[in-house]
């Protein structure tokens, strides 16, 4: 067994690392206190490649594999959380459900436009009363014609107020004999008429990032955006979960080694009863366990990221990641905070911004207690995988890299 | 328009470094291309986009450097070379550019050679006029602009950065230049040069492979020491005027028998 990382994967984690450090770590704190998303990061990003970095290069992306896929959302949430949920939204939710569920026809016309960053993509599913009851969502589609018309409001949406287009999930069978067995995916372009969205201010974390709500009145939407068939839109969700909570997971170690990184820098150089604090023990028991549960992190997110590679299902192994990584990225900041003395309390320091940024992760993307009770359906043989009508393509060098 | 770049590996700026017994470590950071040679890399990209023509990136190192050779082709350059540096140890800049100088000659028809100001390591900043003088080809080391290149009329014209002021100049080509960090702002590595960079076999060649006569080193590196731990007391000079101050601190320093 090969536990290496490719040089391949090596210099893409140093090119992220690189570009994160000197396109957004110098002014992250002035944003993040703003409590705006600095203007110039998306076309940044998308300049650079990393928008479509694991779409095959024939749909506009970059031709890399979905550990790549990984390694770069933890370099960027290294540097801020707001940086790595763009490619959570973007690259994960939608680009990666265009790539499982699309029609050929649909890839060709939809995914390079998104892929390339020409247009923003983003997910939208829960909403103001539905989030773990994703099967109590209420905004519905009408069938008119060629179209469908749709109505009602997803909330905690990121990027909501920057994307073009979304993944959109809605109540299409209001009839169907099981409330999620009537739901529908369509991508929405979010310019059309009806669409009115808004930026959510005020939350504890994420504050350089822009989470926001989408409201539709009698938005019209033509059929062929229909994402998968009429009623497949539960399935489809939850796959694209798979995928956005991947980058949740890998993004949250990087949290922790960011935490790491400034607990180790600050305990090196400040000194009580005539030493660093580095030589009292109980500080060396808070670092040992980041250190740890770094290591731990990386390498459920890297098992999940090789079981997408390989063309596996990986809801478990994902679920794994999620839960531990965010978990651990919330003690990991918490006790960066505390090693910081009074100076964690100041946002001087940026390990107060890793806590705030830390709590949204054990939230979002599926709480940790949805991630409990997966787990648990598969520990207890009451959840077992059901072959999907599409499985998220297994990375292939070759035709991923077919222009 | 053929260009060479010599890039070097060095240790990364941020790492810590220690010395025992006469050994110098970095513990586990990774080496880096050295950070003035990524300026280099990427005019000669730049120059590359302008004129038309290839980049040749070239490294005397051991198996480890062809990592800073990747950096560059990840970066964009066309092609890459390492020299083999096992028989080298000990060697300063006399003997390395005696390499380089012959490495280069292999190639065919070279218009110009870039190098970064200097390692960080090593900082001594002549390898470039070194490599030109045995070459035989004009040094313009400290490059802040390259004006004019003209693989046609054979000119070159740059802007150097000096103490005293800028100095433009112009030489014939080929010539062999160094960079500051005033040149440009370094690309990041593209994925298709990502891609690039970790398929290409880079070729090794060998000190015997080249034309070399016998050539000493001129420097002899002594092992390096660790700087002795200082106690450190600062005292102040209180005073009501600098005349005053003035007085006290030279008191002071004959007390301490300095002066």
């Amino acid at each position: 067994m090969e536990f290496k990382l490719s040089s391949e994967h090596d210099m893409i984690r140093k090119m992220v690392a690189d570009f994160a450090a000197k396109e957004v770590a110098p002014t992250i704190a002035e944003w993040d206190r703003k409590q705006e998303m600095a203007p110039d990061i998306l076309p940044k990003m998308a300049d650079q490649g990393l928008l479509g970095i694991c779409l095959p290069v024939k749909y506009g992306g970059q031709g890399m594999d979905y550990i790549s896929l990984g390694l770069a959302s933890e370099e960027l949430e290294y540097v801020d959380t707001s940086l790595r949920v763009v490619l959570s939204v973007h690259t994960g939710l939608c680009c990666l459900t265009l790539l499982q569920w699309g029609t050929d026809e649909q890839k060709k016309e939809f995914l390079p436009a998104i892929a390339t960053g020409e247009l923003i993509g983003g997910g939208a599913f829960s909403e103001p009363n539905a989030g773990s009851d994703f099967a109590a969502i209420r905004m519905t589609a009408k069938r008119d014609g060629d179209d469908f018309i749709l109505n009602g409001e997803k909330m905690w949406i990121s990027l909501s107020t920057k994307a073009d287009v979304a993944v959109v999930t809605t109540r299409s069978m209001l009839d169907a004999e099981k409330s999620h067995e009537g739901l529908t995916c369509f991508l929405v372009d979010l310019h059309s008429k009806g669409v009115t969205t808004g930026d959510i201010h005020g939350k504890l974390g994420v504050r350089a990032g822009s989470t926001g709500w989408i409201a539709m009145q009698d938005v019209r939407v033509p059929a062929r955006n229909m994402i998968g068939e009429e009623g497949e839109g539960f399935k489809i969700t939850m796959s694209a979960f798979d995928n956005g909570r991947y980058t949740v997971a890998a993004g949250a170690t990087g949290l922790i080694r960011a935490s790491l990184d400034a607990s180790v820098a600050y305990a090196s150089e400040r000194e009580t009863f005539g030493k660093p604090i580095s030589h009292h023990q109980l500080v060396q028991a808070k670092i040992a366990k980041m250190h740890l549960d770094y290591e731990i992190a990386r390498l459920l997110y890297l098992k999940a990221g090789w079981k997408k590679n390989v063309g596996l299902r990986n809801t478990l192994e994902t679920s794994r990641a999620k839960q531990f990584a965010t978990n651990a990225s919330y003690e990991a900041a918490t006790e960066a905070v505390q090693i910081h003395g009074g100076y964690g309390f100041s946002d001087e320091y940026p390990v107060e911004r890793f806590l705030r940024n830390s709590k949204g992760a054990v939230i979002y993307e599926g709480s940790n207690e949805i991630q409990s009770l997966i787990q648990a359906g598969y520990a207890l043989g009451t959840r077992r995988d059901k072959p999907l009508r599409c499985e998220l393509p297994a990375y292939d060098e070759e035709s991923w890299l077919e222009e | 328009m053929n260009i060479v770049v010599c890039v070097k590996q060095t240790a990364d700026t941020a790492a810590t470094i220690t010395v025992d017994g006469g050994k110098v470590s970095w513990g586990d950071t990774p080496l880096v291309l050295n950070p003035w040679d990524e300026f280099a890399v990427e005019e000669a990209l730049r120059l590359r986009e302008a004129h038309g023509g290839n980049v040749t990136a070239i490294t005397v190192g051991p198996e480890s450097a062809v990592e800073a050779l990747r950096s560059a082709l990840a970066m964009g350059a066309d092609a890459a070379v390492r020299v083999e540096d096992i028989e080298l140890s000990g060697a300063d800049s006399l003997v390395v550019s005696a390499v380089l100088a012959a490495a280069i000659a292999k190639f065919e028809e070279v218009d110009l050679v870039l190098f970064g100001r200097e390692a960080v390591d090593s900082n001594t900043g002549i390898l470039s006029t070194q490599v030109a003088r045995r070459l035989g080809w004009p040094s313009m080391p400290l490059v802040a602009a390259v004006h004019a290149l003209d693989a046609g009329s054979g000119v070159v014209e740059v802007e150097r950065m000096l103490s005293e002021g800028r100095q433009r100049v112009r030489a014939s080509l080929p010539a062999v230049i160094s960079v500051v960090k005033e040149i440009n702002e370094p690309r990041y590595a593209s994925f298709m040069g990502i891609r690039k960079a970790s398929r290409v076999e880079v070729p090794v060649w060998t000190i015997g492979e080249l034309s070399l006569g016998d050539i000493e080193p001129g420097v002899a590196w002594l092992p390096p020491e660790a700087a002795e731990e200082a106690d450190v007391d600062c005292e102040f000079i209180e005073a009501e005027d600098p005349l005053e101050a003035a007085r006290k601190l030279v008191k002071r320093l004959r007390e301490e028998k300095v002066i």
